[in-house]
């Protein structure tokens, strides 16, 4: 299960299920990959000279969900964040991918917003399609959570030298299509990374997977190959997807894409249910299917690690 | 013997007059505008009859039956439902012939269409 850091391994991605509630995302130069959680915290980090940083990622905690499996999301959420404040190495931050309210309701943001805040850490949003529902498509949330951002929500910002860019992929939704970022994003991403040195490693993360894990159930982005294409120079990429509710990676080129899971309800593997609508598993097996992924920056390595643990560890 | 005969002449006749009034009345029923509705259930991210063909002035009603909230958007601006959560319904009345499409904007590829004609 351990993959050491081993560069050989550069351009391997690979997610170790921890028995307990995240991911742990390490970055090691080059390609992002992920290592089991005793390597990635003791061997390689302490050889390190620099200190590492670690990150976080909770996605579709649908604050307000209270249906089969799951009758409070709130609840679960509780139980991720406090996985979170359990962590060995203390996060620098959170990112939330998206769908934090099941119904964009100002009570549901309100009750996610006082849950996530027990982190004590600050909290980088994108929306989810479950935030844009409120009368105004998705002013609610920016409000909230988006306040810097621009147009539906992106922007990007800088941490200890790995740039990170937060994209939107479930505005303005077009019928018969899957996510879309759209033609006003992808010229402020190409404006974004214009003059940036291609060994800066770049971290992406939006709500929809940005490759597609399977289109019949709408689970990629249409116009996600322009984006991949502006990052292809960069020696390291990572992207952090949420939506499916379920971990599935893969690594194409230099890119390597994770998803991760939610803090709400299960959803079925592609192509394996009528529809992928919550997977209504017993309640024993819940916290086993629910999670957080934690993030590890390793400056001078080739990529970053990522630890995938659920509520039941 | 003719006036037996006579009566059931008049018998024939009230029953031939009273046929030609329901008749006439039947006709009338169907010259009016009745309102007339339809029905179109979600379920398993899907809208289970996808194209559904109605006279004007139908009215349509989406149920949401899926234990995830979905909307009713038309593609070309002419109805959109609020955020439908499980059982929640919306309707939206056709005045006019003409193809209506529509889809959920949560679930984009989720799509149907309403034909409406004379």
């Amino acid at each position: 299960m351990i993959d050491d850091a081993d560069d050989s391994r550069r351009g391997f991605l690979k997610c170790m299920a921890w028995a307990g509630t995240g991911a742990l995302f390490a970055f090691n130069g080059g390609v992002g990959s992920s290592i089991g959680l005793d390597s990635a915290i003791a061997a390689p980090l302490i050889k390190t000279p620099t200190a590492p940083f670690t990150f976080v990622q909770v996605s579709d905690s649908h604050i307000g969900f209270n249906k089969p499996p799951n009758a409070d999301a709130r609840v679960t959420l509780r139980e991720a964040i406090a996985k979170v404040k359990a962590l060995p190495n203390r996060p620098d931050f959170m990112i939330h991918t998206g769908d934090v309210s099941q119904l964009s309701r100002d009570d549901e943001f309100d009750d996610a917003d006082q849950i996530l805040k027990e982190a004590g850490l600050p909290v980088f949003f994108i929306p989810g399609e479950h935030d844009m529902l409120d009368p105004d498509n998705g002013k609610a949330f920016l409000n909230r959570f988006g306040k810097n951002s621009l147009g539906t929500g992106w922007y990007s910002f800088d941490h200890r030298g790995v740039h990170f860019i937060a994209l939107v992929n479930v505005a303005d939704l077009k019928p018969g299509g899957m996510g879309n970022l759209g033609a006003e994003q992808l010229k402020w991403l190409k404006a974004d990374l214009a003059g940036r040195s291609s060994s800066t490693p770049i971290v992406v993360f939006a709500h929809i997977p940005l490759w597609t894990v399977y289109a019949d159930w709408g689970w990629g982005t249409d116009d996600s190959a322009e984006a991949l294409k502006l990052l292809a120079r960069f020696g390291s990429v990572t992207v952090l997807n949420g939506h499916i509710h379920q971990i599935t990676q893969k690594v194409e080129g230099r890119i390597a894409f994770h998803t991760a899971r939610s803090t709400a309800f299960p959803q079925p593997a592609p192509g394996t249910a009528p529809s992928p609508g919550p997977l209504k598993v017993p309640p024993e097996q819940l916290r086993g299917m629910l999670g957080i992924t934690d993030a590890m920056f390793v400056r001078g390595h080739d990529r970053i690690a990522l630890i995938d643990s659920t509520l039941s560890s | 013997m003719t006036r037996s005969y006579r009566i059931l002449t008049f018998q024939a006749a009230a029953l031939i007059a009273c046929s030609f009034l329901m008749f006439t009345m039947a006709a009338m029923t169907k010259a009016a505008p009745a309102p007339v509705a339809a029905a179109v259930t979600i379920g398993n991210f899907t809208f289970k009859n996808p194209v559904v063909t109605v006279k004007p002035g139908t009215t349509v009603t989406w149920t949401n039956a899926d234990d995830i909230p979905h909307t009713v958007v038309s593609k070309d601006g002419v109805f959109k439902s609020r955020v439908l959560d499980t059982g929640d319904k919306f309707s939206f009345t056709f005045a006019k012939a003409g193809q209506f499409g529509y889809f959920c904007s949560l679930h984009p590829h989720m799509t149907g269409m309403i034909v409406v004609k004379a």
